[in-house]
């Protein structure tokens, strides 16, 4: 397996987090820590206290998982939980119905499997996103895993940065096509090679969704790769100084970028950079190899690019056929795919996965794909090396669990924060609307006919389901008591991202549905050959769907 | 008791001991200015660089005529004359706020170790700014002596304290400094480089990759 593996070091610290919040919770519940002391203290460890129970958000460390950690997550989701857990957009996982008291026993076994919930959430340095398909992805140019395993351990308690006007956001990606975000981060990290062919990078700060969505911006184009962590405290530190305490929804760190400009703020990050640079914590060739070995080429076999029985399955199974068009990614190595398992079913909330969907994906990676998964921003689980002859078998067993609906990248396979069913923080219900909509396009050969859109619904402003770089965006509103929903098109992620257009006032809960058909009525009508309906919405402006959207009585032509 | 933690000598077999205060903390009079509010909502931090002490505050803050005292950042700008002879014998230290900016210090005291102690009073425990000016007081200006934290100074922020550079910790008054010392132990070998030890966890052990 190419993951990275715990040494006694790491190893101590997991266990001696465990003791140490053990004794955090044991002083709460004693009341020595006021509820106020120890929000912080937990949340740094995930916990939130949500509307019906507490949430505890488990990292996922850039979206790895061997086969026995997601065993042992199934265990937990069923001993400590009602028998599900929900992949979140930072490629965690959530449990929505843990008891206060069961954290410091969770967090015990989670650390029997290297795992841990540290910097979840809080104004910290949170869980570093990458790339679902990295080492594996033909597209790579730089493999970001090593990279993001040295920050993660860079970034674990770091004792300047523990407690930051704002959480802290880091993407790292090493693909020419950026599938990581990274202009939505405080802090994108782009690596590439040079033109001494060694690893550099362009720095991107400042970017975020939330209240007030911006786009980073390029504050390096070309950083050496040793210098990663360095710069990185630079910038953070100007923004620990800096950024504004006063007022939460002013404390991201886009909002200081924005103040001073760009030019203002690098040029203090430089000034500190100045006495950083070539620091003890600028990283050695020897731990970067060290790090990297866990992340070498897993022990593929040599195989044809082509496979016959892969070929007579596509032939002669039509549904298959579907999932293979949707579900299943080019791979570096001959012979080998990368496969989405959906966490979209129709009808049913995405991104929750129970136990049983769980034991069984951990037997799939054992099986087929040896033994390693990841978590997608998108909220669907990968499986990164298997091989052409094995997928129709896996599928197979992937549908008899509910894990194959054919709509990786169509408008069903929808991005959707917990919502005001869960979360303490919603004005508005998400779920609900997401399986609506899901049940509104059931029919997959219309659902393949529309093609490629991604739809994002966030129930409130924080944005945890990426609406702002939906293509279709819903975020959900509070007015006077009752739910809304304002819709935006035109976002997107990727290396030419975008931040969508509102359409107009807000709609009903009933509406949504309709509202949805009635865009992509729209793009149906007036799209290219060529065009997904991004490509229509900005080729021709919001103006037209909007029309249609708010037409009184209008017969679609 | 006294609720002084000081870290011990690295030779020593605790790691910290409760040790009496021998400082007065001078105190700036009570400000006239109102609570700022946000909607609606008082504002709990002050912005950095954000000038919070008037003038007559400044003049009318008594400065007791002997022995050891902190002095607040602005009345040890404004007043260092009056102070220099105290100066001179190591009876003045300095009180910083988080929102105040070191610069400001160092643009009236060149030599920051003719000064035996500076204490960075955090209003409240969230507000990390203290740890980058601990940071930045021990690596960018050299600071030697005693550097102490106190305020809303907590168990649970000890283990950063330590490692951002303080040496002492005046634990909150209601709380037990014998239970928080506890609190600098938390974690046995850090991952990065900070104050106490410059070196990451990749320096300091032979990793193998296993």
């Amino acid at each position: 397996m190419n993951m990275y593996k715990y040494d006694e070091i790491d190893q101590q610290i997991v266990n001696e987090r465990v003791a140490q919040y053990r004794d955090q919770t044991r002083r709460f519940l004693a009341g020595e820590l006021t509820d106020e002391e120890f929000r912080p203290l937990r949340l740094q460890n995930g916990l939130y206290i949500q509307r019906h129970a507490p949430m505890l958000r488990i990292a996922v460390p850039y979206g790895m998982l061997s086969s026995t950690q997601l065993h042992k997550l199934a265990d937990i989701v069923e001993k400590y939980d009602k028998d599900y857990g929900h992949f979140s957009t930072r490629q965690n996982l959530q449990l929505n119905w843990p008891k206060l008291e069961d954290v410091p026993n969770i967090l015990e076994e989670l650390a029997t499997v290297e795992m841990h919930a540290i910097q979840t959430s809080g104004n910290c340095i949170r869980n570093i996103t990458t790339d679902q398909f990295a080492g594996v992805a033909p597209d790579e140019v730089v493999d970001p895993r090593a990279m993001a395993e040295v920050m993660r351990q860079w970034s674990t308690f770091h004792p300047e940065f523990a407690l930051l006007p704002r959480k802290f956001k880091i993407a790292v990606s090493g693909t020419k096509e950026d599938r990581a975000i990274v202009q939505a981060h405080d802090i994108g990290l782009e690596f590439y090679k040079d033109t001494n062919n060694k690893i550099a990078i362009k720095v991107w700060v400042g970017g975020g969704l939330g209240r007030t969505p911006i786009l980073g911006s390029v504050i390096r184009e070309h950083l050496e790769g040793q210098h990663a962590l360095t710069y990185c405290e630079a910038i953070i530190r100007v923004y620990n100084l800096h950024g504004r305490r006063d007022n939460a929804y002013k404390a991201r760190i886009k909002i200081l970028v924005k103040a001073l400009g760009i030019e203002e703020f690098k040029r203090q990050v430089e000034a500190e950079w100045a006495h950083l640079k070539d620091a003890p914590n600028t990283i050695t060739e020897a731990e970067l190899t060290r790090v990297s070995q866990y992340f070498d080429n897993m022990p593929y076999a040599d195989l044809s690019a082509n496979d016959a029985g892969f070929d007579a399955a596509i032939a002669s199974k039509p549904a298959f056929a579907a999932w293979a068009k949707r579900c299943v990614h080019p791979h570096k190595k001959a012979g080998y795919r990368a496969l989405t398992l959906s966490l979209k079913p129709h009808g049913k909330a995405p991104g929750d996965a129970t136990s049983a969907q769980m034991h069984l994906v951990a037997h799939l990676a054992e099986n087929y794909s040896f033994g390693e998964l990841r978590v997608s921003h998108e909220q669907n689980l990968i499986l990164a090396d298997v091989k052409l002859s094995d997928l129709s078998t896996v599928w197979e067993q992937a549908r008899a669990a509910g894990l194959a609906t054919p709509n990786i990248g169509l408008l069903t396979d929808i991005i959707c924060c917990p919502g005001g069913d869960f979360c303490s923080l919603a004005n508005a219900k998400s779920i609900p609307i997401a399986e609506a909509i899901q049940m509104q396009f059931d029919n997959l050969d219309y659902l393949h006919d529309i093609g490629e859109i991604e739809l994002n619904i966030s129930g409130c402003m924080n944005a945890c389901g990426h609406h702002h770089v939906g293509h279709i965006g819903i975020l959900g509103v509070d007015k006077d008591g009752s739910e809304w929903y304002q819709v935006s098109i035109g976002g997107k992620q990727g290396n030419d991202a975008s931040i969508g257009s509102v359409i107009g006032p807000s709609f009903s809960a009933e509406e949504m549905p309709t509202v949805v058909q009635k865009l992509v009525d729209v793009y149906l009508q007036e799209r290219t050959d060529e065009e997904r309906f991004i490509d229509t919405v900005r080729r021709l402006g919001v103006a037209p769907f909007k029309a249609h959207v708010y037409a009184k009585n209008e017969v679609v032509a | 008791m006294s609720q002084l933690i000081t870290l011990n000598a690295q030779t020593e077999n605790s790691i910290a001991s409760i040790t009496e205060n021998a400082w007065t903390y001078v105190k700036l009079p009570a400000s006239q200015i109102e609570e700022r509010k946000q909607a609606g909502k008082v504002v709990l931090f002050k912005l950095t660089g954000e000038n919070t002490v008037s003038e007559v505050q400044i003049a009318s803050t008594i400065i007791p005529a002997t022995g050891n005292i902190i002095v607040p950042l602005t009345v040890f700008i404004a007043r260092k004359s009056e102070l220099q002879s105290r100066i001179n014998l190591g009876e003045v230290g300095v009180w910083i706020d988080t929102h105040e900016i070191i610069d400001h210090l160092v643009e009236a005291q060149a030599d920051l170790n003719e000064l035996p102690i500076i204490a960075v009073h955090v209003e409240r425990f969230a507000d990390g700014r203290i740890f980058s000016l601990g940071t930045l007081l021990r690596t960018r200006y050299g600071y030697k002596n005693e550097l102490r934290a106190f305020g809303d100074v907590l168990r649970d922020q000890l283990f950063f304290l330590k490692r951002s550079g303080f040496n002492s910790y005046l634990i909150r008054a209601d709380r037990d400094a014998k239970d928080a010392i506890a609190g600098l132990q938390d974690f046995t070998k850090p991952y990065q480089g900070a104050v106490d030890d410059p070196r990451p966890v990749f320096q300091r052990y032979n990793r193998v990759a296993s």
